[in-house]
């Protein structure tokens, strides 16, 4: 009793250093700062509920951003996002050449043009790049959090950075 | 191996997820290679902007930091009192159990005692050379025999066009208080009729007819009117039954 009763006080201890960065990452997802926080709280309340079944010394982080994101996915932000796996084979291939359209773009464009481009990725391209560059999570870990083997992780990372780059090109050649 | 092969290989480059031996072998390509070096530098790059511009772009308001703290705290109010409850409902379960499983244990042991007891009168009365104290055939020779000798009454059944035949009687005690033994004959086999003032305490048998076989005896009981019969014998169960029958169409 008193190690359960022990567990409700470390869940707070585990949880809320995450917190700022759940939420940053819900409305990545979610694009409303509204629903992300009704995501970020029903990812709380779950986490703190299922606290029990978690496993002392496995990926606390890997687990609640799982959290989040299967509550993502069955809210209504989620359902609009439609979530498709299709989307992974229509990535059109980037031009080869010395000059890379990163390079051409890093050097002209703003910060907010590379935002708005993550926004227009499809959810499942964007969770996958955010938890690789933003929370810089191992290929093990995404797979953790995204409930997929590492080789899922590493394909579907790759369709994801060509898909952008994809975008970037469209981006330089509209400019 | 060509530059698109390496390449395939970058994005685990840039995301720092090479094994040592694989990380030695892009590092001598990009060493090699000016393309693939530029287009590995392209992805580290990529990853650092996309890094920059999504970091903290949205901060939660401390409004909302707050109220999350407070649905922390109002939930685990609940969920102590759910696991006190619950551990105190499992602790309530299991006494409940161990006490049911007691009670359960002493009636089947006093049960037991019984029937041992009954059991061995039945034994010493085959093994005496004087079994029954009044010795008739005669239903209304044996019954007015017990008069005065117990504190209550009973009815023997007509025996006529049974196997049956009814040898004798004596006063028994039984759990300290008089009771009636009866004897019959059946072939050659002889079986004892009990009848004993059933206190439910001390015979803890179950309502009905219930039948035992104890050490290969046939034992049938039940209860009627403050009674409690038992019919025991060596013969088969279907015999201890058919008597047991006639008695209860008596009583």
């Amino acid at each position: 009793m008193s190690d359960r009763l022990g567990d409700f006080g470390s869940f707070e201890e585990l949880a809320m250093p995450h917190f700022a960065r759940l939420f940053n990452f819900a409305c990545w997802l979610a694009q409303d700062r509204s629903a992300a926080e009704d995501l970020v709280q029903e990812t709380f309340m779950k986490a703190l509920k299922g606290f029990s079944s978690f496993q002392q010394g496995t990926n606390f982080r890997a687990w609640i951003y799982r959290i989040l994101r299967n509550t993502f996915l069955t809210s209504q932000a989620g359902l609009r996002a439609s979530v498709s796996l299709d989307t992974e084979e229509d990535c059109p291939l980037e031009p080869s050449t010395t000059e890379t359209p990163e390079s051409l773009f890093l050097s002209r464009v703003a910060q907010e043009t590379l935002q708005s481009a993550l926004e227009e990725l499809p959810v499942n391209f964007r969770e996958v790049i955010l938890l690789s560059d933003l929370e810089e999570m191992s290929y093990r870990e995404i797979g953790l959090a995204l409930d997929i083997p590492i080789g899922t992780v590493m394909s579907r990372l790759s369709r994801a950075r060509k898909a952008m780059r994809a975008l970037l090109t469209s981006r330089i050649e509209r400019a | 191996m060509t530059c698109d092969l390496w390449r395939d290989k970058l994005d685990a480059y840039a995301d720092d997820s090479c094994s040592g031996e694989e990380l030695a072998n892009i590092e001598d390509h990009l060493r090699a290679c000016t393309a693939c070096a530029a287009e590995a530098l392209a992805r580290i790059q990529v990853k650092r902007a996309i890094r920059a511009a999504a970091s903290a772009r949205f901060s939660p308001s401390p409004e909302f930091r707050l109220r999350l703290e407070k649905s922390i705290h109002k939930s685990r109010k609940p969920l102590w009192l759910s696991l006190w409850t619950q551990s105190l409902a499992a602790s309530v379960l299991a006494l409940l159990l161990i006490a049911a499983s007691v009670v359960s244990w002493t009636r089947h042991a006093a049960r037991e005692a019984a029937m041992a007891e009954l059991l061995d009168q039945y034994l010493a009365t085959m093994a005496s050379a004087n079994p029954v104290d009044v010795i008739s055939t005669d239903r209304h020779t044996v019954k007015p025999w017990f008069q005065g000798k117990l504190p209550f009454t009973f009815m023997l059944p007509e025996l006529n066009n049974s196997p049956y035949k009814l040898l004798g009687g004596k006063v028994v005690f039984f759990k300290h208080s008089p009771g009636a033994q009866l004897l019959y004959e059946l072939r050659n086999h002889r079986l004892s009729v009990f009848i004993v003032q059933d206190q439910s305490g001390e015979f803890p048998l179950q309502s009905g007819i219930a039948a035992f076989s104890p050490k290969g005896f046939s034992v049938e009981t039940w209860s009627r009117s403050g009674l409690r019969f038992a019919v025991i014998g060596d013969s088969n169960p279907a015999d201890v039954h058919a008597l047991g029958d006639l008695l209860r169409t008596s009583n």
